[in-house]
């Protein structure tokens, strides 16, 4: 059952096929770009798309998976919904790792598959799988459309639920009957969904106590993740940092919501934080989460995760409060709706010199940041720290603010996060929650694909990049000219790091015995191949690179030996970490 | 502690499958699962029964309304409700026990709903204490088969007049 009469929004009635009214759809939801793999059962889709190719840009790649991730790049970085397209049983399973990674992060995308025809559902069908059962767990919210008149409204709604509330990837399951059969047609304007109504607006009450509980407090911490730049709220948070006088840490997901380069800034918190924030987030009173979600990778041992503090939660999902950390002052509500009034509710506070109030609290982050700051040893061969620091360097000095960082799963993050200076929201685009190798190339060709005149270099790992190294053909196919710098120690390197610290150095099948040739696979495809192997190549090559108006693979021949610190082992208080 | 929690849906293929999906995939428990039809025949309501500290039971049904198909959830347990459940219960009636089966169909007002030469099949309604009081006077005398509804509650009606369930259906507009 729907809940509104499609024909109720108004508009002109027109009959068409469920193709033709999918493709309308996307047009009235502005949808220029879509990612897509075509097959049998989305056949007469894909026959519909060659008639509107001037409005809307289909991106052919090489594997479903990587269309998936591609929309998500292209969402992250642009803050729209991103859209694929894949057809039935195959096409729509390998999209699944896909759509689980934007589920875990938040990632608006709405993914059409294809589905056998209706009277064929539950027959075992050529490529028949049931997705809809198979995406309910990682999904925002799924639909088999059975009806062509029912297509106008669920696509309505799947754009609807992604991009509102804590946003998500929605899935919508097309009958190849479905998209014959024609329908009148009005899209309509408005939706109202009555089990449906996210909060946006953080209670007045809880956001009073929280104000007066930070402006009383004596070593305040702001720990910002994700909903931060999904809310787009950077600049608000970032005022109440600069109006109270707080730290602020970083999650992952929180990178680039605060500018690295503020002296208020102690880095990403977690298994590998900065010693520097994981200590201020053990020691502070009052600890302030806006958009973070208390993940095991942060909080450590749950029992030991900053033990001295009041805790005030900014959330839009409820079901993220008190779930694995109790909270003294939850507020439900968009980041950017509830920092707004408290930044108004302050201005009715009295005035107080914060900076005096915080000196002593300052003076011991700073200390902190003395005692052990981010490090690494320099040695004959090529650090991957070192490559991290002059990307960071280099692409600043050449493109300013206009870049894009999306990284791989593994070392190469872990350290892209440690040693990268992010100063602006939707400048670092990662996959956090599910951590899925073969993330960050295809992403890197959606974030291209949304902002052409910006560089994007995909920071990645040999072992990650090999898992979808097929998107080199669809970089080149569409000219996309996004760099990617291979960290490549020739091993799994985080899983190897684990086995050297907890497995007695037992090195459990992490060693690539058989690599292919990066430069030369680059070129196979058509794209640029560069190497380094030794510290000195490293900026000369990057700097070609970036001069490159092609897509192109950097081979930086990396220490194998070397870790990523500091790190909290798994299960282990934020105290205990394990320094260079 | 236990709970139990009633449920509006959209009455849609899959809510199902969703609702059981949350439980397993989040390691909740689920004791008895009830659905059925509203008044409004676009919702359905679901009366389940579950288990967990404070902190599982808030997690659940701010899990619950979380998925897009769930209209309202209500917790019942610590507000004034009814909660009823039936069994169906084959016993062995031969000629020695078949008066006193039937003696304690009517102590406990069930009703017979199937007669066989060497049995009966009793339809026993109350709450669960009940119904298993009924279980452990029929045992000795020879259950052969049971089956057991799960749990179905509403909530009472104020003193003052006010349904609140009732209100609860008004929610649902279309």
């Amino acid at each position: 059952m729907l809940n509104t009469d499609p024909r109720a929004g108004g508009g002109k009635i027109l009959k068409k096929t469920g193709a033709e009214i999918l493709i309308e759809c996307l047009k009235l939801e502005g949808v220029d770009t879509i990612f897509g793999f075509p097959g049998g059962a989305v056949l007469s889709i894909y026959d519909t798309l060659l008639k509107y190719t001037e409005e809307i840009r289909h991106i052919l790649v090489r594997h479903e998976q990587g269309a998936v991730h591609a929309a998500d790049g292209y969402a992250r970085s642009s803050g729209k919904v991103g859209v694929c397209l894949v057809t039935s049983g195959p096409g729509a399973t390998n999209a699944v790792t896909g759509i689980a990674t934007a589920y875990m992060d938040s990632v608006p995308l709405v993914v059409f598959t294809g589905q056998v025809p209706t009277m064929l559902i539950g027959n075992d069908a050529f490529q028949e799988a049931d997705i809809v059962g198979i995406t309910r767990p990682c999904t925002k919210h799924n639909y088999l459309v059975k009806d062509v008149k029912d297509l106008a409204l669920v696509i309505k709604q799947a754009f609807h639920l992604a991009r509102t509330g804590r946003p998500g990837p929605i899935l919508v399951d097309l009958p190849k009957d479905v998209m014959a059969d024609t329908s009148d047609f009005s899209y309509p304007s408005k939706i109202k969904m009555r089990s449906y109504n996210p909060t946006y607006q953080g209670h007045p009450g809880q956001i009073k106590r929280a104000v007066k509980l930070i402006a009383k407090a004596q070593k305040p911490l702001i720990y910002a993740g994700g909903g931060v730049i999904l809310s787009n709220a950077s600049k608000e948070l970032t005022a109440l940092a600069q109006k109270f006088t707080i730290p602020v840490t970083n999650t992952l997901m929180g990178l680039g919501s605060f500018p690295g380069t503020s002296p208020l800034f102690l880095g990403m918190l977690g298994m590998h934080g900065t010693f520097q924030a994981n200590m201020a987030v053990t020691h502070c009173d009052v600890l302030i989460a806006v958009g973070a979600r208390f993940d095991d990778r942060v909080t450590g041992k749950v029992e030991n995760f900053s033990p001295h503090s009041q805790k005030i939660h900014i959330d839009i999902d409820p079901t993220s409060i008190s779930k694995n950390v109790l909270v003294d002052i939850p507020i439900v509500g968009d980041a950017k709706s509830v920092l707004k009034s408290m930044l108004k509710v302050i201005e009715e506070e009295p005035a107080q010199d914060w900076p005096r109030m915080r000196a002593e609290w300052f003076k011991k982050v700073t200390e902190w940041a003395q005692t052990s700051p981010l490090n690494y040893k320099s040695g004959p061969c090529i650090k991957p720290q070192f490559v991290i620091k002059k990307i960071n360097e280099i692409t600043r000095e050449i493109n300013g603010d206009e870049f894009i960082i999306t990284t791989e799963v593994g070392q190469n993050q872990m350290w892209t996060a440690q040693f990268f200076t992010f100063t602006k929201p939707r400048t670092l685009i990662t996959s956090g929650g599910l951590g899925t190798m073969g993330y960050g190339f295809p992403a890197a060709i959606g974030a291209q694909v949304a902002h052409p005149g910006k560089a994007v270099i995909d920071i990645a790992g040999d072992g990650s990049f090999q898992m979808n190294i097929q998107e080199l053909a669809t970089a080149v196919q569409y000219k996309l000219p996004v760099k990617v710098a291979v960290l490549n120690n020739h091993c799994l390197g985080m899983v190897r790091q684990w086995q050297q610290l907890f497995c007695d150095q037992r090195y459990s099948h992490t060693i690539f015995e058989v690599m292919p040739d990066f430069v030369k696979l680059a070129e196979a495809y058509g794209a640029v191949g560069l190497r380094a192997t030794r510290p000195e190549e490293v900026e000369p090559v990057f700097r070609e690179a970036l001069s490159i108006h092609r897509p192109v693979v950097m081979d930086f021949v990396v220490d194998r030996d070397e870790c990523v610190y500091p790190m909290v082992p798994a299960g282990a208080a934020l105290t205990e970490m394990l320094l260079v | 502690m236990r709970h139990v929690i009633s449920v509006l849906v959209d009455n849609e293929p899959g809510v199902l499958s969703r609702i059981s999906g949350l439980f397993s995939g989040r390691g909740f428990n689920i004791e008895s699962l009830n659905v059925a039809e509203t008044l409004d025949p676009s919702a359905s309501r679901m009366t389940l029964v579950t288990r967990g500290n404070d902190q599982i039971i808030e997690q659940i049904i701010k899990q619950l309304n979380k998925l897009v198909n769930v209209i309202k959830v209500l917790d019942l347990t610590g507000s004034d409700y009814v909660e009823r459940e039936m069994a169906l219960i084959k016993v062995t009636a031969e000629a020695t026990s078949r008066a006193e089966v039937l003696r304690m169909v009517d102590i406990f007002r069930g009703r017979v709903v199937d007669v066989s030469p060497k049995s009966y099949t009793l339809e026993i309604t109350g709450d669960e204490k009940k119904i298993q009081a009924v279980i452990n006077l029929l045992a000795p005398i020879g259950i052969m088969e049971i089956v057991r509804t799960g749990k179905v509650a509403i909530t009472r009606v104020k003193k003052d007049g006010a349904n609140s369930g009732e209100a609860r259906e008004k929610d649902i507009e279309p």
